[in-house]
């Protein structure tokens, strides 16, 4: 029994991950650019926020504290590349493609430095445990939902909200579909793209912050990291461009990639050597058949963005 | 009575690079009327109206609104203002409802309350006399509710003036007059209306006020109820233009294409052609009218074998030299039968019938050769690739919404889009660019194309330009089927009269045209036949030179509501 709820557990903790990274990259598209950054844009959320325990970790200061500014230097750090991203994409209308290939291999690069300057004991060791609930340490997999798991579940809910069901939301998905329609009723096109954009690029660095601190809680970590960016771009595909429905996708993912080291552990269940690689590739293959399935879909409201990837130029005839 | 101006332009200027645009313009709007902008493309008519609309900033002059200077730097500021433009390429985001276009934009008053908003936009368009459902959603709809759409959203911000470009160029007859309608009531309201158009026809039935405008400068502004239609065609164009177009009589007419059953279905597998039949002859235009979307592009496309056919047949009819009689392949019985039935010639025009000869003279006659009679050679286009079809001379000039979409490639210049159709030709895997080249300066001067030169890349040039290069290029290579879609769709009038000209010429060359056109008026004067698609399917083909607007029009639309229906469902 206690082998399928750990195993259910870890899949959704590690979901989190996804969720950040997925929610950050959907807003992004959402207001019509490509950011196909966000693997080096969770790394250096990641890096960013280890940075910003490093400092304090030290400190006096009460844990909550510790935990909010932690957070913040995270989602700080991320959005800084945010910034770069649309302002190289929006106001100098370079290709979204390269730009976001250019800061995956920037950020997953100045991470590996920033880390080395970190000390794990300071950064890990001490403030780990702040980010997990008290109540929840009665099991050993329960306690693995703490605050940053909470936050990303809650934050994919308000952007769905946001999204599609205030004003702010309806101008900013005007903006991805049509900018110049947005532009020819009185949006400011270039400031939703820059907000989206950078609010975006924070919310998809906590992903990297998360899975350092928290859900693999090593000092390694980081090394594993950037894989995963890649995974949350291809599930915004899978959540049909809706951010709630990345939880569900995340937990989806989440169950594949634990699957492997679970597996063994179930009664009756003899895994072979050969097997493990074979499981460890699922969600890979799993992505892949995603992609395959969601793009024959051909309803209208389940397409990306109209004007995804395109520069926009007010006076462009 | 007299009327309170509401809006003034005094000595507007804008440059785009060293292009004036607009030249010191001067233009005045008052309450409670419609002013017509009128001129040709490219005059600077939808440039001057972009600025009310805060699309673009003037670089030199005035705007004054009930007498007070305003500065309009962008759309906000317009609608702040009370100004609303309708552009001709409609903004609309296609995945949100009427409401949701309805509001975009808007300030936070209150909450944001989508029922609240559909009652208040079916308000607006029941005072106006539209019909719309405010939760359709746009890619629903048709280019009609579309513009429904965009004039509710500018009176849903309050606008008290309506700027509208080219609003008729993609309706029905009927829905002009819809439209015409709700712009009087508007003007009975108080409203000041602006429309953009190059149609004269439309200025001098709806319109208080004529404004015309010529390269960019103001040249007069006339009373409507004072004017005529040639004297606004001379101040537009700037001389005296006939205004008829020719149409020749039709001379050897010979059927050449034949369209049989045709179905055909898309991606999606929504039938877009549904049973089509008709002949198109050679030395005739056959004009093909519809509404917007009714398969026309699908029927060019499936002539071309660019499309995939479910069923039905299209078969070409290659009309051959004359050959001589032999008996290779008849017997004598067979020869003397086909006489008798007028199917031989000397040559010289004289029938040979073999009457009272006897059958060694028969004999005698036919080898020596002088027997002759045309064979026909007939193909099916179903099984051939779309490049067999084009050597078999079946030439399609299609010219869609999106000018460079099909047949040219904007970045490459003259000379290259010239290769595009002779690419094949030249030794060993050497491209000759000799000939292209020389064919695209042949065309440039015929054609009278504005270029700097044949190395020009094709975008730059003007819209009437690109499409006199594409309709030039594919005259050039002696086509025996030339299909011409919207060729001179948002031409202006001497281009157009240009490309009407050049569609006479093939047709007086025994060449079958097929011109598929959305100006009604045009298709009636220019056209032989007439083809009314709707639907997918014929619903008639008419004698253009009895048939009526109306009559089009309703063939056009009569369907339509079972059509929509159905297809939704699909």
């Amino acid at each position: 029994m206690n082998i399928w709820l750990d195993f259910f557990i870890d899949s959704l903790a590690f979901g989190a991950t996804f969720i950040y990274g997925s929610t950050g990259e959907i807003l992004t598209e959402k207001a019509g650019h490509l950011n196909l950054g966000i693997p080096g844009i969770m790394c250096m959320g990641g890096a960013g926020g280890c940075l910003m325990l490093n400092l304090i970790g030290n400190s006096s200061l009460p844990g909550f504290l510790v935990v909010i500014l932690g957070i913040l230097g995270s989602f700080c750090a991320a959005m800084l590349m945010g910034l770069i991203y649309a302002f190289l994409t929006v106001t100098l209308r370079a290709n979204q493609n390269v730009t976001g290939l250019a800061l995956t291999t920037f950020g997953a690069g100045l991470m590996k430095v920033l880390m080395k300057k970190a000390d794990p004991v300071v950064y890990l060791v001490g403030p780990k445990q702040l980010f997990r609930f008290p109540f929840a340490g009665r099991t050993d997999s329960l306690q693995r939902l703490g605050v940053l798991f909470f936050l990303a579940v809650a934050v994919a809910v308000l952007a769905s909200w946001v999204l599609f069901r205030t004003r702010v939301g309806l101008n900013l998905r005007a903006v991805g579909e049509s900018p110049a329609t947005a532009d020819a009723v009185g949006i400011n096109v270039t400031r939703y793209k820059y907000l989206a954009t950078m609010c975006g690029g924070g919310i998809a660095g906590l992903g990297g912050f998360f899975y350092i601190i928290d859900y693999m809680a090593s000092q390694e970590a980081y090394l594993s990291l950037e894989a995963f960016g890649w995974l949350s771009i291809a599930l915004v595909i899978f959540a049909l461009w809706r951010p709630h429905l990345t939880i569900l996708g995340s937990t989806v993912f989440g169950l594949l990639f634990s699957c492997s080291s679970y597996i063994a552990n179930i009664p009756g269940v003899t895994v072979t050597m050969a097997a493990k690689p074979v499981l460890k590739m699922l969600p890979y293959a799993v992505t892949i058949l995603v992609l395959i399935i969601t793009s024959v879909r051909n309803k209208r409201e389940n397409q990306p963005p109209a004007s995804l990837g395109l520069s926009y130029f007010r006076e462009e005839r | 009575m007299e009327k309170k101006l509401a809006l003034q332009m005094r000595g507007i200027t804008k440059r785009f690079g060293p292009v004036l645009a607009n030249n010191h313009v001067d233009l005045d709007v008052y309450q409670g009327e419609i002013l017509a902008v009128l001129g040709e493309n490219g005059c600077g008519k939808t440039t001057l109206m972009n600025m009310l609309a805060g699309i673009y900033f003037p670089d030199e002059g005035r705007i004054l609104i009930n007498g007070e200077e305003v500065v309009i730097s962008s759309p906000k500021d317009a609608f702040d203002h009370r100004i609303g433009m309708i552009h001709q390429h409609f903004k609309l985001v296609d995945l949100f409802t009427a409401a949701q276009n309805i509001i975009l934009g808007m300030e936070d008053h209150g909450r944001y309350n989508l029922k609240e908003v559909n009652v208040q936009v079916s308000a607006i368009a029941e005072k106006y006399g539209f019909h719309l459902d405010p939760q359709k959603k746009v890619y629903e709809m048709s280019v009609s509710e579309k513009q429904t759409v965009e004039i509710i959203k500018v009176l849903y911000r309050g606008a008290d003036t309506l700027i509208l470009d080219e609003p008729t160029a993609v309706l029905t007859p009927q829905e002009i007059d819809r439209l015409f309608a709700v712009l009087r009531k508007m003007k009975e309201d108080g409203k000041s209306v602006i429309i953009i158009t190059h149609k004269l026809n439309e200025v001098l039935e709806v319109s208080d006020r004529v404004a015309i405008l010529r390269k960019g400068e103001h040249i007069a502004t006339v009373q409507t109820a004072e004017t005529s239609e040639a004297q606004l065609t001379e101040m537009m164009v700037g001389k005296k233009v006939e205004l008829t177009i020719d149409r020749p009589e039709p001379v050897n007419s010979t059927p050449r294409l034949f369209v049989k059953h045709l179905n055909l279905y898309d991606e999606e597998h929504v039938r877009v052609l549904r049973d089509i039949t008709f002949t198109a002859n050679g030395g005739e235009i056959l004009g093909i009218a519809g509404i917007a979307g009714s398969g026309q592009k699908e029927l060019l496309e499936a002539i071309s074998g660019l499309q995939p056919l479910e069923s039905g047949e299209i078969v070409f009819r290659n009309p051959k030299k004359d050959r001589p009689v032999t008996f290779f392949h008849k017997s004598m019985k067979k020869v003397q039968e086909l006489g008798r039935e007028h199917a031989f010639h000397d040559g010289n025009g004289r029938e040979v019938t073999f009457e009272g000869m006897s059958r060694s003279a028969v004999r005698k006659l036919v080898e020596s050769g002088k027997v002759l009679f045309k064979e026909d050679e007939t193909i099916n286009l179903r099984d051939k690739t779309p490049l067999e079809i084009r050597q078999l001379g079946v030439h399609l000039s299609f010219v869609p919404e999106d000018r460079l979409g099909m047949g040219l490639v904007g970045s490459m210049d003259l000379t290259d889009n010239m290769m595009l159709r002779s690419y094949r030709k030249g030794a060993a895997g050497f491209l000759d660019r000799g000939k292209p080249r020389a064919l695209a300066e042949q065309i440039i001067e015929e054609l009278q194309i504005v270029t700097p030169g044949v190395s020009t890349p094709v975008r730059r040039l003007s819209g009437g330009n690109v499409q006199k290069v594409l309709v030039g290029r594919e005259i050039a290579y002696a086509p025996k089927v030339l299909m011409a879609a919207y060729p001179v769709r948002g031409l202006d009038i001497n281009s157009s009269y240009t490309i009407y000209h050049l569609l006479n010429q093939q047709k007086e060359s025994g060449v079958a045209v097929i011109f598929v056109g959305e100006d009604l008026d045009v298709l009636l004067a220019l056209c032989d036949r007439i083809l009314v698609l709707n639907g997918g399917a014929v619903t008639g083909i008419v004698d253009a030179r009895t048939a009526t607007k109306e009559e089009i029009g309703l063939l056009m639309t009569k369907t339509e509501s079972r059509e929509g229906g159905e297809a939704r469902e699909e």
